[in-house]
Formats: C-alpha cells, structure tokens, sequence
C-alpha cells in the first residue's frame, strides 16, 4: 500500500553543514555546562534548597511531553486510519525519538550524581513514578524504533498496524506518568491533583505538533521539497482542537482549585499576585500561547496564510514553556503551607515567595537537549528515507486515493 | 619519708579482743600515689562501663528492629524564640559548616516562628524531619536511596542518591537540603557528598552507640528548657510515651496521615 516516494535529503549544501555544526556547538557547549555544574556543585546554578527543579527541568519535561506527542500525527494514520498522514508517520516517529532523547539527556545531566545513572538502572523501587519512567521513556525509545521499523522496511509493513496501536497506548502511558510525577506530590498546594496526567497529555498532543509543524515546514522550505496546503490545512486544524483543549484543561483545573478555601492561596499566586508567574500565566500561556494561536488558525486570513501557522506553532511552544515554568518553578516558588493560618518565618526561607532566576549554565544546557533533538532529526532525515520527496496537494490526493 | 604504722591484722580482738599486735613498714607516698591513679582511673572508664551496661550499645553486625520506634516530642510551650540551641549542636554534631550561601546550605534543623493571623500569638519551635512511618520521600526515592529502617529513623543511603531531588519535592516538611558544593571537614560518623540529598538522621550514629539521645535534646537541655524529648514511642514506659499519653502530642500536616516519630505539644 506504500504510494509515497521516501528519500534522504542531500546533505551536501553549505546551509546543511552549517545547521549541522551549530546544533553541534550547542550540544557541546550544553554538555560542557552541564560538566560545570557537576564539578563545581548546583551552587553555581539559580537552584537552591527553596527551588528544587529549575530552567532544566522545564526545558526536559517539554521536549519529553513534545516528544510523545510529536508521535500523534503516525498514530493518526496508523491506529485511526486516517491514511492521509500516512506519508508524515516517518517523520514523526522519529521526531518522537529525538525529542524524547533530547530531554533525558537534559534530565540527567542536571542530576546531582549523573556518574550514578547505572545505580538508577539497576536499583529500582516501583512506587517511585520516576522509576516507572525509566521503563517508560528507554521503551517509548524502543517501541517507537521498532514502530519505525515496521513502517521502513517493506516486508514489515504489515505489522505496522500493531506497532503503531503499542506505541500510542505506551505514549499515553507514558505522558500519564511524567504528568503524575507532579500529580502524586501530595505535599505541595500547586500539584497533587488526578488531572495534572490527562492534562499532560493534551498539552503533549498541542507542543508536539507545534514542534512537528515547525521541523516539516523547515525540512522543506530548506531542501526545496513541495508541502502543499492540503497537508497543512488539517495539521492547523489539529493545532487548533489541541490548544483549545489545554485550555479547557486549564480552567477546570483552576475552577476545581478555586471553589477549595485551602487552595485560594496557591491560586491568588498563580492568576493574581505572583508578579512573573502571573505575567506568564495571563501574558504568556493564555493570551500569547493560546488565545493568539487559536485566532491565527481559525479566523480567516490569517489562517490561510502559511506563515501564520509557523508563527502559531512558535507561539504554542513558547506558550508551553511558560506553561510549564509555572506549573514547576512556580509551583515550587509558593511555600508549603505547614501551618494554615499562620504566618510562618525561619532561616530556611520558610513562609516566603523563593526567588530564581535561571543562570547561564542551566540556560546552555536546557539549548544544548534541544540541539541534541534537532541534531538526531537533522542527521536522520539525510541518511534515511524518512521525508516523501513531496507533499503536495497533486501528490497527497493521489497517495490518499491509493491508500484508501 | 617512711612511718612506722601499727595494723591490727588478727580481726579476732574485736570479737574477744586478745590479739597480737604486728608492726608492719609502709611506703605512704607509694599508697597514696596508686590511690589516686587507681580513683582517677576509675573515675574515667566507670562512665562508659557504667552508660555500655546500662544503654547496651548496638554491635554493628546486629540489625535493626522494630523492638524500638525512635522519636521526639517537642513542646513549643518552653521552646524560646531566642534560641536555636538545637540548631547549632546539630550543625557541628554533624559538620553542617555555614558556608554563607542561606539559599544552597543545608539545614538539617531549623528554628520556626509561626504567628497565628487571628489571634498575634507567636509560637517557636524546631522543625527537621519528621521521620514519618509513611514516608513520602521513601514513596517517590527511583533508587531506595530515601528508606526508612526498622525503628522508624528516615535516611537517604549516600552511595545510591543519585541527586534528582524528588524527595525534596515530595516532602511536606521542606526537611531535605541538596548538597550543592564540593565538601571539605567532613565528620566520620556524618558522611556526605556534593550531588546528593540529606536531612536529619535522628543522630542515628548516637542512637547506635547507645547514647538514647539527639545533639539537638542534649543542646535544649543543657540550655536549660528541656523543650526537646527524644526517646521510644514504643516503650510504654519511656519518658517520652509518658508525656504524650499525659499531655497529648500532635502531628504537623496530620491531614496527610504520616504517622510522624516527631510530635509537637502546645501547638
């Protein structure tokens, strides 16, 4: 049933090389900031004793939460037959990989014991979500692999079906469990709620096709290859559904957290009185991260403009950091209510808002995951088939018609 | 200088009192030289054979039970806001060096004040880890490194921390410190280590040893305020039973459930 014509891209351009290079000084300078931080201690870093997880953490947890989303538009195909994206599951299966990659390499750099990741490989304590997500994550990478395989290999395409159905369950498994690494944190007022999963997951279907959009549009603005507006008149459209969905997320979160005395303080933080955080949430996530995107891909003309969907695609991504920054460093930076009904003081920076500010390192090694990523795609792309030598609207009908 | 001194040796005259009496030569300066070295021998090992027999130091090679459940009550009536008493013994009990960085230094014990919003009143009290017998920490810790032995002291193992801080974000107490420099001084019996986690032990060396008490009691009782009582939750009959079945004790986040080793009364 394969109509689409895979090729590698030429990587014999100028342009390539230089894209190549820099994501590789990325890399490079990320990892030797990261070896900073190990050998001089996290002092060095905007992190503290008061915020635990910072600017690493937020970057590592998009890429990952990207990452199982990136792979929506194969299972689209793939497990709901919708073979119209059947030519783009390539794409994003590998997008998935490297995302997925990006962020643990992150992750684990910024451990205060990296050289210890074989104990965590092989110690294991199963209440733990982060030991579930060494399962989850080294097998996304694994079953994804074999998904890929499936759909690259001519005499497995057969089994791509199933491949393809595993790897959607294990990714929403998966989005469930870096969701429940806050949603299972009972002590904090900002986390320790059932919907922080199911959420994850709708943001994860919204920031990996932001990023999927953007990787397309660039393969084939730079390699000279055709994308017709048919294709990405149906990836605006699932931009749309998803950024309106986190946003129905969002408000039956806040809704929920709103009508509970106990959590009035955490939300004053958050929607009122926050200062950054506040500014992020409204000025950021909602306004340009949500209401902005929505606005480019369904009122018209902007949404007949090819622009305008990259510049909503960034605007998701930039809204999603934000997102993010204020689920973990601002959930963090409201201090544990111990004692309600008390004003609380200490050396310890008890019973007050904790400041940070992300230093360069964590800011060098959040750039160098996400140059690791573009890294994998950008060689993958040019030493397999993985992108169809056209998406154009001629080409995508026919493959349709076929595959149908 | 050498006395003449006459010693009745036969006890019998003093039943019917017809006894020889014997001249013996003694050596006075020899006597009194031994009688002080054997009293100021005495007088320092009787203590640790006194405290080795009565506390019955654990060997290293016996394991942990749960004969003993270990924990603190602390009455916030008699802590001062004033002192931090506790703090500073904990710190050099187990080398916490102030490095002057308030934000990344650890602290396994800190001083609390809390101002009830209704009513101005002020309350002082120490807050460490609670060593819960539901540990969260021990829940979300990927490696074991956060466990809990069997008598209720909640540790983190340093050879297998690998420093990704979920326990400090899933502990309701903020009780955990990262270590986020190089260390130097360190003391034997407190081993740690830059990249990992750590908070109170309970003085889990002193408990071993014997010694049935904390830095930070010993500190509030030679203050004089007696605030901190550590001791056997699970011996009725320890001090520390007796004073939470007399005057109660209450856990803080007791809407989690923990089941806590340290109890506060007067809160």
């Amino acid at each position: 049933m394969e109509t689409t014509r895979f090729s590698s891209i030429e990587a014999k351009s100028i342009q390539y090389w230089i894209l190549l290079s820099a994501l590789g000084l990325a890399a490079l300078i990320g990892y030797l900031s990261a070896h900073h931080m190990d050998v001089e201690g996290h002092h060095i870093t905007g992190m503290s004793n008061q915020i635990i997880w910072g600017f690493p953490h937020v970057i590592a947890i998009f890429l990952i939460v990207a990452a199982s989303g990136a792979l929506n538009v194969a299972s689209i195909s793939s497990v709901f037959g919708k073979y119209d994206y059947k030519p783009l599951a390539r794409l994003s299966a590998l997008l998935a990989i490297a995302l997925l990659v990006g962020g643990l390499v992150i992750l684990v750099l910024d451990l205060g014991r990296p050289d210890r990741l074989i104990v965590a490989m092989t110690i294991y304590n199963f209440k733990s979500i982060f030991a579930w997500n060494i399962f989850l994550y080294t097998g996304f990478i694994i079953i994804t692999g074999i998904y890929l395989w499936m759909m690259m290999e001519r005499k497995m395409n057969k089994f791509t079906k199933p491949a393809g159905f595993l790897a959607f369950i294990w990714r929403l498994i998966l989005t469930t469990g870096t969701g429940s690494i806050f949603g299972f944190l009972v002590a904090r007022q900002a986390y320790d709620a059932a919907i922080m999963a199911p959420m994850f997951i709708i943001m994860s279907f919204a920031f990996g096709l932001a990023v999927f959009i953007l990787v397309l549009q660039a393969s084939y603005a730079w390699t000279h290859r055709s994308l017709g507006d048919a294709m990405l008149d149906k990836l605006r459209k699932l931009l749309g559904i998803f950024v309106s969905a986190i946003l129905y997320f969002v408000i039956a979160k806040h809704l929920t957290n709103l009508y509970a005395t106990e959590h009035h303080g955490i939300e004053a933080f958050i929607l009122l009185n926050g200062g950054i955080y506040t500014f992020l949430f409204w000025g950021v996530q909602i306004v340009v991260g949500s209401l902005i995107p929505l606005a480019l891909v369904f009122i018209k003309p902007m949404s007949q403009c090819r622009n305008c969907l990259s510049i909503a695609s960034v605007l998701v991504i930039i809204g999603g950091l934000a997102q993010l920054y204020v689920i973990i460093v601002g959930g963090q930076a409201y201090p544990l209510d111990m004692f309600p009904g008390y004003e609380v003081s200490s050396s310890f920076f008890d019973g007050v808002v904790a400041e940070y500010s992300p230093s360069i390192w964590e800011i060098l090694l959040g750039i160098g995951g996400i140059s690791i990523a573009l890294l994998i795609v950008t060689v993958s792309v040019a030493v397999l088939d993985f992108l169809p030598e056209s998406l154009s609207d001629k080409a995508l009908k026919l493959d349709t018609a076929k595959a149908s | 200088m050498r006395y003449k001194l006459e010693i009745d040796t036969n006890i019998d005259h003093v039943l019917n009192d017809s006894s020889d009496d014997v001249v013996y030569e003694v050596d006075l300066e020899r006597r009194n030289f031994l009688r002080n070295a054997a009293l100021v021998g005495g007088l320092t090992i009787a203590p640790g054979v006194m405290l080795y027999q009565t506390a019955h130091a654990k060997p290293d090679d016996e394991p942990v039970t749960d004969k003993h459940r270990w924990g603190m009550l602390i009455d916030t009536n008699v802590c001062q806001e004033d002192c931090d008493a506790c703090v500073t013994a904990c710190n050099e009990e187990h080398g916490l060096w102030d490095l002057g960085r308030p934000k990344t230094d650890a602290q396994w014990i800190r001083k609390l004040n809390i101002k009830d919003k209704l009513t101005g009143h002020v309350t002082s009290l120490p807050m460490m880890c609670q060593h819960c017998e539901h540990p969260p920490c021990v829940d979300v810790c990927p490696t074991r490194a956060s466990f809990k032995r069997a008598d209720g002291i909640v540790l983190v193992n340093p050879h297998t921390c690998i420093g990704c801080r979920y326990c400090m974000m899933a502990c309701p107490y903020k009780a955990r410190s990262f270590i986020h420099e190089p260390l130097v001084d360190q003391l034997p019996h407190a081993p740690r280590g830059k990249g990992c986690v750590e908070s109170c032990t309970l003085c889990v060396h002193k408990v071993d040893r014997g010694d049935n008490n904390t830095a930070c009691a010993e500190a509030c009782a030679k203050d004089g305020h007696q605030a901190l009582l550590f001791g056997d939750l699970n011996d009725p009959n320890s001090e520390i039973s007796k004073q939470l079945e007399k005057h109660g004790g209450v856990q803080i986040r007791a809407d989690l459930n923990l089941n806590t080793g340290v109890r506060y009364s007067g809160l």
